[in-house]
């Protein structure tokens, strides 16, 4: 293990650092996104508590668009936005504009899907009472659909870690950009080794964090 | 159709006049032109094939389903007249019971029972109080923390009646409440209502495809048929007295009017220069139990051979029905059958 150097192990500790903070920064925020944009689909949608058409199509058309578009692509095309943002397009903060925005259309759609598995029983006995629609949505379909929310969020997180590796390409460093600097351009095979095994167990970390805490949160 | 059986000293609960549905343009009638009349205590019942727009007709009362033309009036108010906020509250007084139960998969037994009060916004020391009250109606105490997961159909349902009275409503709509369960837990939540109904002083309307449901609980009993009321009355009369074929075969299935061809065949054939007369003959009002059978036999001089017979309660009201294989003299066996239908019974002829 002689490339593991001092410093080696430095840009191995600030590069897990750089990803925990993109795929952390970009998984709160595309869950606190997406999961109001998957309740106005939900809603809003044919079968709906408030079909709405007008709101329905245009929002469900711009998550398909963002999630159509490549992550390379998107990080490359939102840089105005990016800098508006961040006030800055390159670095780890930057990095996690086009992340959480990706992540948000992703999640969006999962969390939707996740809300369409609660069953339609549940929802009619609260009309039934007297709820009103913000109750249905946040008492009985947040609630019931929390297992199947958590799934998602798990999905997302793997993916992100996926993207975040892409992140390089505007200076985001992490675990990918060390792999391509040193592994790869530097011709390193060890440490390209050693990026792919971390990313590796917190893939598999992540995972099975997440099925655990859907375990204890399903009463099925 | 008016139903002059309604008891006339009791308050309305339930008005519906002329409801009409069609889910879609040129779709199947749901309901059409349906009116009826709920008295406050009373259980209702209202049997139907799947599709005969029962569930349509439930979900109007609590305006679930909005009809397309009709009125709905509960407790006195006028519900299709309500803006959002009044119809919530008058929900709030209309607890409903679903076939599948309906319950929250991530709340205990005791926080689903909590839920209604939730959304009403009781303060949650008033809410607990509440279902330590009403978990021993539903005997459901060693529950209160499981989840419905861990829990028989007949304690889910349980879970869904204490819910829906939760709230202290006066009405009480059950769509197809028993129809999940076998027939012993059916039985039980059958019997639980009927308890319920006296303690709490509730109305009860409640549908079902089982006649059987109607017999064990119901006052009254409107059938559907395509979206229509074909008949309707006092649960002892449309069993005893079903106008309608399609309440007649609902009847059959409970009480099996019909006489077995089986039997029929192997009875023996009359002796010469006398005539065989099969009947069914239904028992009900004062001579039901009177031993009409041997007095025929006696006082006519004729042989009666009893093919099927039957004796049974509907609405705590004694009831018959036998199948009699009459042997004589025609005249005389015509002069018996007679002085039968001279009691009140109801007398027909089978064709063999
Ligand atoms: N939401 C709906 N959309 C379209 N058709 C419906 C809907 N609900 C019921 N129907 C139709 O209305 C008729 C009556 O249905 P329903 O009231 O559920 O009958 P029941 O409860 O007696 O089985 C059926 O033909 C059914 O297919
Ligand atoms: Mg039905």
């Amino acid at each position: 293990m002689s490339w593991l150097t001092p410093t080696m192990q430095d840009l191995l500790l600030e590069a897990l650092w750089q990803t925990a903070v993109m795929v952390g920064a970009g998984a709160a925020i595309s869950v606190a996104l997406g999961l109001p944009i998957a309740l106005l689909l939900y809603a809003t949608g044919s079968d709906g508590l408030r079909p709405a058409p007008w709101v329905n199509r245009p929002l469900g058309l711009l998550v398909n668009a963002t999630r159509s578009t490549p992550f390379i692509i998107l990080m490359v095309a939102i840089v105005p936005f990016t800098r508006l943002v961040a006030g800055t397009s390159i670095g780890t903060g930057a990095a996690i504009v086009p992340l959480a925005l990706a992540a948000t259309a992703f999640l969006a759609r999962l969390f939707e899907n996740a809300l369409r598995e609660v069953d339609k029983g549940v929802i009619e006995a609260a009309r039934a009472m007297g709820a009103t629609r913000l109750q249905i949505l946040l008492k009985v379909l947040v609630p019931e659909a929390l297992p199947g929310l958590i799934a998602a969020t798990t999905v997302a997180l793997v993916s992100l870690v996926g993207f975040s590796a892409m992140a390089g390409a505007v200076g985001g460093g992490g675990l990918g950009d060390l792999g391509i600097r040193f592994g790869y351009q530097r011709f390193m095979p060890e440490v390209m080794a050693t990026v792919v095994l971390v990313l590796i167990l917190l893939v598999q970390g992540l995972q099975s964090f997440g099925d655990w805490l859907v375990r204890r949160t399903s009463h099925r | 159709m008016h139903d002059e059986t309604a008891p006339a000293d009791r308050a309305t609960a339930i008005r519906l006049i002329g409801l009409r549905k069609r889910f879609a343009a040129g779709g199947t009638v749901a309901l059409d032109d349906v009116s009826l009349e709920v008295k406050q205590g009373e259980v209702f019942g209202i049997v139907g094939r799947s599709g005969a727009g029962k569930s349509t007709l439930i979900r109007s009362v609590n305006l679930l389903e909005r009809p397309d033309a009709g009125q709905v009036e509960v407790l006195g108010a006028d519900l299709l007249a309500m803006d959002e906020p009044a119809l919530r509250s008058a929900r709030r007084g209309i607890g409903m019971v679903f076939q599948h139960f309906n319950l929250h998969t991530r709340r205990t037994v005791a926080e689903n029972i909590a839920f209604p009060l939730e959304i009403a916004g009781v303060p949650r020391a008033e809410r607990a109080a509440r279902v330590a009250e009403i978990l021993p109606l539903v005997g459901l105490e060693a529950k209160r923390d499981s989840y419905p997961a861990q829990l028989s159909g007949g304690q889910k349902q349980r879970v869904g009646i204490a819910r829906a009275l939760a709230s202290r409503p006066r009405i009480l709509l059950c769509d197809e409440a028993t129809s999940a369960l076998d027939p012993e837990t059916t039985q039980e939540i059958l019997a639980l209502l009927r308890e319920l109904r006296e303690r709490l002083d509730l109305t009860v309307l409640l549908i079902t495809h089982e006649m059987g449901v109607v017999k064990a609980v119901c006052d009254r009993v409107a059938v559907m048929e395509a979206g229509r009321v074909i008949e309707q009355g006092r649960v002892f009369d449309v069993f005893t007295r079903p106008a309608h074929p399609t309440t007649r075969r609902f009847v059959a299935e409970v009480i099996g009017h019909a006489v077995p061809q089986g039997t029929l065949a192997r009875l023996p054939r009359p002796a010469e220069g006398q005539v065989r007369q099969v009947v069914q003959v239904v028992f009900t009002g004062p001579h039901s139990t009177r031993a009409v059978v041997s007095e025929a036999s006696r006082d006519f001089g004729i042989d009666i051979n009893i093919v099927s017979g039957r004796v049974d309660e509907i609405a705590g009201e004694p009831f018959g029905v036998m199948a009699l294989a009459a042997y004589g003299p025609e005249a005389r066996v015509a002069a018996a059958f007679a002085w039968m239908r001279g009691l009140g019974l109801d007398v027909a002829e089978v064709s063999e």
